[in-house]
């Protein structure tokens, strides 16, 4: 059956009291249009990254919102940030800008949320 | 008061703004990596030395670049700048000839009117007495014009000039009242004993009509002092930092030193040297967008105070025109592409899941690039062309390939980006071919720049069709159009290629000349570059753009960028042409050409077959 891309998954449940929002608070505060997306899908149908390797940036956009972000470094790291998504998305999502925002969010949250001006090097 | 010691404050100041730069200039010199510092060992004995010299004398005294800008600018700058350096050496003059001797106070030629009084009839006295008054009067004129620049400054070519913080501000009025300061000490002092010259002697008469000048003299050279003082000890915090920063600026530039893709104290030296003049804030299109605060001037201003964010650094198009206009040279976009790298650097992607592709030998690559994937007419074109040409050629993304890497290093991914760059340089160098051809300006530059292949020829697809025509292999058609051809940043003042493909259009149609083209030239508004702009932002820039182009009423819009491609053609009712679809749209009317390659082909295959 799995051949066909038919599965029966365990069921499972996503406590929305616990879970982690940091992350997707951290990306809607800095990229408000990241909060119109429909997943159409239309970015994972472009993408140059998931033309080389299992990627979905549409299925990224929900593990977001569930809080699920074990696991989301690895994968948000297979971007290549060439920019075919944000010129395909309906909604006009600045798609870049969230990948980079996720990247940096995890850092982030990583070193218990430090003030970010460490990053740069100032004179 | 003892009398002598209203020089203190002059004195100190001076003492104060040596240290700080001796300092300053050590610090940057020891942040040097050391085969920069070689380079500054190798060229200091040789005439690059005597060429950034006159480069300083050109740039920080006569500002010969804001005077090509707007000539009263340019005239208000160098009052101030080559007056005050005149006024320094000829009263050195002056105290040289006086004293007959080459000792003397280090105060002595600024206050030397308030010393020699008498009628000393030395050598020249007179004629140097009348210079000294009238380069005053040439500073005074400078100062006059800033002035009134604060307040009206459209006169002046600028619609915006920059915010100032409080040592700029105490820098900026000790300036303004240094030069008064001085005339008025020296009319009184010349109203009490008649030692001035065709300025300050009828001024002092003047004052001396009506004021009690005895008493008031010495309290005017205090305060000129005083100004002084206050000048040469805020200017190492304020933005007049630039003065001496940018003599090292240009020598260090003139000895080869580069800014490394890393933060270095080269970095340092640039973002010193920034006068915030405010000229990148005038040729920013963001302004149209409404977005006022992320220019130039106020990155490397943020840099200085500790105070860059993500939203200012990453808000800016890089399209380069601030950096055509920059009086002082500084880089801004690679600058802002180094603090990008800094910010990202914990978060760097590895792409190890990236596979050894298989290269397919041929005498030509063709790479596309993901934005000529979205707007699939240039890459047909492309193909038609390699293809009626003749051209054993391989289409190296046609189905899958890693992009070039150019829009992480856009983002500041470096580390990640060298990853790609690495992956496909393997590729490319082992289909053996001799030449690259890109479809996509953001991909030429990074092939150009950024990868090792120095055995390929790299050709943006206007340079490749240019040279086919030259060599007769695809024929020319001129039409009856006419059409303005885009510059893409990344191509244009990117990559310096404005001509080839004027000249390639020429043969097919008429390019108009417009006002705001080559390094003038528009941003579309797409640039990959920004990374926090929005949809609707981009619109109002690419509108901007259009309702310029549309002026000359083109019959259509030529570009050599997919995504100034895709971006224009969704704005604007006329059509958007890429050049390589002008060549292939005419190469279907010319069908006696391809006649004649077949019949060609067919030869070589017989020849062959025998």
């Amino acid at each position: 059956m799995e051949k066909f891309g038919f599965a029966i998954r365990e069921t499972r449940t996503i406590d929305f009291e616990q879970f982690d929002e940091r992350l997707l608070e951290y990306v809607l505060s800095y990229e408000p249009s990241f909060r119109v997306c429909l997943s159409c899908g239309g970015c994972t149908a472009t993408c140059s990254a998931g033309n080389l390797i299992d990627f979905n940036i549409r299925k990224m956009n929900l593990l977001i919102r569930r809080g699920e972000t074990e696991g989301l470094e690895k994968e948000i790291n297979k971007c290549m940030l060439c920019g075919k998504c944000v010129l395909v998305c309906p909604r006009g999502i600045n798609i870049r800008n969230v990948i980079m925002l996720i990247k940096k969010g995890i850092v982030l949250f990583n070193t218990s949320g430090k003030s970010d001006q460490r990053y740069y090097c100032h004179a | 008061m003892h009398k002598e010691l209203f020089t203190l404050p002059f004195t100190i100041g001076v003492a104060f703004l040596i240290v700080i730069i001796v300092v300053r200039f050590a610090q940057w010199a020891r942040g040097l990596s050391k085969i920069d510092k070689i380079r500054i060992w190798k060229n200091v004995l040789t005439v690059k030395s005597l060429l950034s010299i006159k480069e300083s004398f050109r740039e920080g005294l006569l500002h010969r670049n804001i005077f090509r800008k707007n000539p009263l600018l340019g005239y208000m700058h160098m009052s101030l700048a080559f007056g005050w350096f005149l006024l320094i050496v000829v009263g050195h003059i002056e105290t040289v000839l006086y004293k007959q001797s080459l000792s003397f106070p280090f105060h002595l030629p600024l206050f030397f009117r308030y010393y020699v009084r008498e009628e000393t009839g030395f050598f020249l006295s007179g004629a140097l007495t009348f210079t000294m008054d009238l380069i005053l009067l040439f500073v005074l004129s400078g100062v006059g014009l800033a002035v009134f620049k604060r307040f009206r400054s459209k006169l002046f070519g600028m619609k915006k000039t920059t915010k100032l913080k409080l040592s700029d501000k105490v820098a900026l009025i000790s300036l303004w009242f240094i030069f008064p300061l001085r005339f008025l000490a020296e009319a009184f002092t010349s109203g009490l004993y008649h030692n001035g010259s065709f300025l300050t002697q009828p001024a002092g008469n003047f004052f001396n009509s009506f004021l009690p000048l005895d008493s008031l003299m010495l309290p005017v050279w205090f305060a000129y002092s005083l100004s002084l003082g206050f000048f040469f000890v805020s200017l190492p915090t304020s933005r007049y930092m630039h003065i001496p920063t940018e003599i090292l600026f240009i020598f260090l530039r003139n000895y080869g030193i580069k800014l490394k893709k890393r933060c270095n104290a080269f970095s340092f030296v640039q973002v010193y040297s920034c006068s915030r003049c405010g000229m990148c804030l005038d040729t920013c299109q963001m302004n149209g967008a409404g977005i006022k605060t992320t220019q130039s001037v106020y990155v490397l201003k943020n840099i200085r105070n500790r105070s860059l964010t993500d939203e200012t650094l990453f808000n800016c198009l890089l399209c380069g025109r601030c950096q055509q206009e920059c009086p002082v040279g500084v880089e801004l976009n690679d600058m802002r592409i180094t603090q990008r790298i800094e910010s990202t650097l914990q978060y760097n992607s590895s792409y190890d899941y990236l596979q050894e592709g298989k290269a397919e030998k041929a005498d030509v690559i063709y790479f596309a690039g993901c934005m000529t994937h979205l707007t699939p007419a240039i890459k047909k074109s492309m193909v038609d062309i390699f293809k009626y040409a003749g051209v054993n050629y391989w289409f190296m993304d046609e189905e899958k390939a890693p992009c070039c890497g150019r829009p992480l290093m856009l983002a500041g991914q470096f580390e990640a980006a060298k990853k790609l760059i690495l992956n496909n340089q393997k590729l490319i160098e082992s289909s053996g071919a001799k030449m690259l051809i890109v479809s996509c300006p953001i991909c030429y530059k990074v092939f150009k720049e950024d990868y090792g292949l120095h055995d390929i020829k790299v050709m943006h697809h206007s340079e490749y069709l240019l040279e086919l025509v030259r060599n007769n292999i695809i024929p020319p058609a001129k039409q009856p159009h006419a059409v303005i051809y885009h510059d893409p940043c990344e191509l244009g003042r990117g990559c310096n290629i404005y001509d080839q493909p004027r000249e390639l259009l020429e043969n097919y149609v008429d390019v108009l000349k417009i006002n705001d083209e080559k390094e003038l030239s528009f941003c579309c508004g797409g640039s990959l570059a920004n990374l926090k702009i929005q949809m609707a932002e981009r619109d109002k820039i690419r509108n901007g753009a259009l309702e310029e182009y549309m002026r000359y009423e083109p019959d259509f819009l030529v570009t050599s960028c997919p995504l100034c491609k895709k971006t224009f053609s969704k704005g604007t009712k006329i059509q958007v042409y890429d050049i390589a679809e002008i060549v292939s749209k005419n190469l279907k009317t010319s069908r006696q050409r391809v006649k004649h390659i077949k019949d060609l082909k067919k030869e070589i295959y017989q020849t062959e077959l025998i």
